[in-house]
């Protein structure tokens, strides 16, 4: 039989339609954030002002880097509550090797790193192999991390005095040397360098391939012979990694390691994947969803301080967006 | 070591794969007994044997998803062992499991190549574009129709099973085994699924296949093995051999041994009657009654659609049509709350899931479903009135427990299913679904669990008996109603029935013979 015989005949049961379910929910993300930036310009002109708008992205950055790590493990049916400490724990080790060792800065981004992905495959590990649910492995992790930061800080804040540049990292533009007018600060830029490169990670690589596959069917994966634990590991392991980014990110907007700081940012993480979204229960997700969700997340918080909306407020308002986000998903799985 | 070698037309011919004394226990239970079993190349193999016969057992021992305790697999005449199914697949052994084992996200393609992507740019990313390439190849030597790119949860069954079948080839399997292929496949389907066998047998690639049903048997398959409790009964030619034989030699006990325990209670007031109800693709124009005083024996093959019938009726799975009557009066029926109101109570196949809260004490269970009847004020349990309650139940059904207060996953199995009987007669409940009352429950618990039965209709209660061991269904039964594929295929009386003849009604050998 030759191949064009059957190269464009479907044996799908319904017909294509002109926008694929995945693409309705991230038009639908893409429109509320749309929606949103409009009625806050259209609310307050100081919303719409330049100075605002490199504050959201300031603002996103941190989250928007978290988020991105939460979605690898998000899509394997995993979660990982440990983003935020470890971000934090992270952004310490970056000061014990700059501040108190006074080493090179670059000393200081790989052991962030590194320090992220070694943890990261730690809890990969306790997941895979000790067979501990990963809600309860990252939430140990989480605990034990926040208490690691505080020992090794000795319970202050650890500045980078000693590394002039290390403000750069966040602050600096790199853009802003080419086109003057557009000083987007690197924080920004990091992000969407590190979504384009964690798109095409999880789109076109192994690994990207076997994270789709182990939160769609885990036997599946080992029954076809595939080392499942090793691949576990290794998400959990670029997660962390990942998690080191956001807290040198961090780090370097706040000129400090606070270790007091961390434990929260694992829910707003969650929360832009969700709205994105994600599916809790693993096997789909993009990272553009995703970053749309840490947008909405961050311009909802920013406008609504424009408007000031009492901060109580603020947290009630975001509880009913991520409900609605998640239940108008809901409903569209159910007619899909 | 010398393989085995047998004589096919005249030439000796080594077995693609060939089994030779397999044995295999799981804890309490011997799955296999030195079971031999081999496949010759461009032959297709049946496989056939009651639930637990142990035919998937000995096929995932030969996929490498299990190890054997003792015994020797030969593939080609040569000695193997293998530790995990990718090495089994190196020596071209596939198997498509009972459930399908593919990530219903990944599309068609992603499926079939899963471990195996091809790759591009230094073997950094992917070559999607060359793994459609090859999963169309692979597609259109099965004379299939479907689009690599398709994501596989929008398939049919049929077209999953298709990807499956290729992706069992992908591997340049030489032996593919199928567990029970057809169980989800309407007929059009299945003789699409034959097409595909009948060419690969050209090919002389081996397919062992294993199925339940008879007339499927004789159309495809060259020789059938039968199994019964983990051993080989026999391996013979499918076309001169007769489907009664086969089915003697699967069901193979005698009856002697059996004695039928009848009622006493006079049967004939309709306590239930279910009218044409339908509900999903395993219940379809399902109906039956049963009397006050009688035992309704459900019999049928594992997914005939038993357990669904009594969901359906309970409420716990909604009815899309159908009319229920208790008592001669029409009941609504739309949740497992309205069901236990109308007086019918199901006690689950899975007591330890949705039976049974075993962290808690045989107290606490026993007065669970109607708690609300023990309070004072509403609010408080009536300690003393609970106690009363529950110490007459012990009693009246023989619980074997020190104490009310004993937790219930300290109880033995026949004791534990007592606790869920007394729960429901506590309700007064005057219709019970027994769903595989004994499973589980060794030799001794059962034939208590038996009278406990036949106390119960001789009460007056209408019992109905879902059991997949024919000679508990013969032994209990007062009438038995027999399903395949979600109908209803037969009735017969206790007089009537015998292990043959509602094995066939169960393999569907009517529509056959029609």
């Amino acid at each position: 039989m030759s191949l064009s015989a059957i190269s464009d005949a479907s044996g799908a049961r319904k017909p294509r339609r002109l926008v694929s379910p995945e693409a309705l929910q991230k038009l639908l993300a893409f429109a509320s954030l749309l929606l949103l930036l409009g009625y806050f310009s259209f609310a307050s002109p100081e919303f719409m002002s330049f100075d605002n708008m490199i504050n959201i992205l300031q603002a996103t950055a941190v989250n928007g880097v978290l988020a991105i790590a939460s979605t690898f493990i998000i899509i394997t049916a995993g979660i990982d509550l440990s983003v935020g400490t470890l971000m934090t724990f992270c952004a310490v080790m970056a000061g014990v090797f700059l501040t108190f060792w006074q080493l090179p800065m670059w000393t200081g981004i790989v052991a962030a790193i590194a320090t992220g992905a070694i943890c990261g495959a730690f809890s990969g590990t306790l997941v895979a192999k000790a067979k501990i649910p990963p809600f309860i492995a990252t939430l140990g992790m989480m605990l034990a991390l926040k208490g690691g930061a505080l020992v090794i800080s000795g319970d202050r804040p650890i500045y980078f005095n000693n590394t002039e540049n290390f403000y750069m990292i966040s602050q600096d533009s790199l853009i802003g040397y080419v086109f003057p007018q557009a000083q987007i600060p690197n924080a920004a830029l990091i992000l969407f360098a590190l979504a384009i490169v964690a798109s095409i990670v999880l789109t076109r690589t192994s690994l990207g391939r076997y994270t789709f596959a182990l939160g769609s069917n885990e036997e599946a994966v080992r029954l076809s012979g595939v080392n499942v634990d090793a691949w576990k590991i290794g998400i959990y392991s670029l997660g962390g990694g990942i998690c080191g980014i956001a807290g040198l990110l961090l780090a370097s907007r706040i000129n400090s390691a606070q270790p007091a700081l961390g434990q929260g940012y694992e829910l707003d993480a969650i929360a832009a994947v969700v709205i994105g979204g994600t599916s809790l229960s693993g096997g789909t997700g993009t990272i553009l969803g995703t970053i749309i969700g840490a947008f909405i997340m961050s311009v909802l918080t920013n406008g609504l301080r424009i408007l000031s909306v009492a901060q109580e407020w603020q947290f009630v308002v975001t509880g009913a967006i991520i409900i609605m986000a998640v239940y108008a998903d809901n409903l569209r799985r159910k007619r899909a | 070591m010398c393989a085995n070698v047998s004589l096919q037309g005249g030439v000796a011919v080594t077995p693609l794969v060939s089994a030779q004394k397999v044995s295999k226990s799981f804890p309490g239970v011997r799955a296999l007994h030195e079971v031999d079993f081999e496949l010759q190349p461009g032959e297709v193999h049946a496989l056939m044997g009651e639930n637990g016969a142990g035919k998937s057992t000995l096929m995932k021992i030969l996929a490498g998803v299990y190890t054997p305790d003792s015994g020797e697999i030969f593939v080609d005449g040569k000695p193997q062992s293998f530790a995990s199914p990718r090495e089994a697949q190196a020596v071209g052994i596939g198997i498509i499991h009972q459930e399908l084992q593919l990530m219903n996200h990944l599309t068609v393609a992603q499926n079939i190549f899963i471990g195996r992507e091809p790759k591009q740019v230094f073997g950094l990313l992917l070559d999607e574009r060359a793994l459609n390439a090859s999963a169309r190849e692979w597609l259109a030597k099965l004379h299939v129709v479907i689009d690599p790119r398709t994501t596989v949860g929008l398939l049919t069954v049929a077209k999953q099973q298709m990807v499956e079948i290729a992706k069992a080839l992908s591997y340049n399997s030489r032996v593919v085994i199928m567990d029970e292929p057809t169980a989800a496949l309407n007929d059009a389907e299945i003789a699409e699924l034959f097409t595909v066998i009948r060419d690969l047998k050209s090919r002389g690639v081996g397919i062992v296949y294993i199925s339940h049903k008879m007339d499927e048997i004789k159309r495809i398959s060259d020789r059938v093995t039968v199994m019964r409790d983990g051993e080989l009964v026999g391996t013979v030619d499918a076309a001169s051999t007769s489907i009664e034989t086969i089915i003697s030699m699967m069901v193979g006990r005698s009856l002697g041994d059996l004695k039928r325990e009848t009622g006493r209670a006079a049967r004939e007031e309709t306590a239930l009657e279910v009218t044409r109800l339908n509900c999903g693709p395993l219940v379809r124009d399902v109906s039956f009654n049963v009397k006050r005083g009688e035992i309704l024996g459900f019999a049928g093959l594992m997914g005939a659609g038993r357990t669904e019938v009594a969901r359906a009726v309970f409420g716990a799975d909604r009815a899309k049509s159908g009319e229920i009557c208790v008592h001669g009066k029409p009941v609504a029926i739309r949740s497992p709350a309205q069901a236990v109101a109308a007086g019918i109570g199901y006690l689950s196949e899975d007591r330890k899931r949705f039976g049974l809260a075993t962290g808690m004490d045989v107290s606490a269970n026993v007065v669970m479903a109607h708690l609300s009847e023990f309070l004072a004020m509403r609010v408080f349990l009536k300690k003393r009135e609970i106690a009363e309650t529950v110490a007459k139940f012990i009693k009246l059904l023989n619980i074997r427990t020190p104490s009310a207060h004993q937790q219930v996953k300290l109880l033995s199995g026949g004791n534990q299913q007592k606790v869920v009987v007394a729960k429901w007669l506590a309700r007064d409940c005057d219709i019970l679904f027994f769903d595989e009352p004994t499973r589980g429950i060794d030799v001794g618990a059962k034939s208590e669990i038996y009278k406990l039965l036949r106390s119960l209709a001789d009460t007056g209660k209408a019992i109905v008996m879902i059991s997949s061991e024919l000679p508990e269904i013969l032994r209990m039964s007062d009438r038995i109603v027999v399903m395949c594929e979600g109908r209803i295929t037969g009735e017969l009386s206790a007089n009537e029935a015998t292990q043959e003849g509602i094995m066939q009604l169960a393999t569907q050998r009517e529509t056959m013979a029609a």
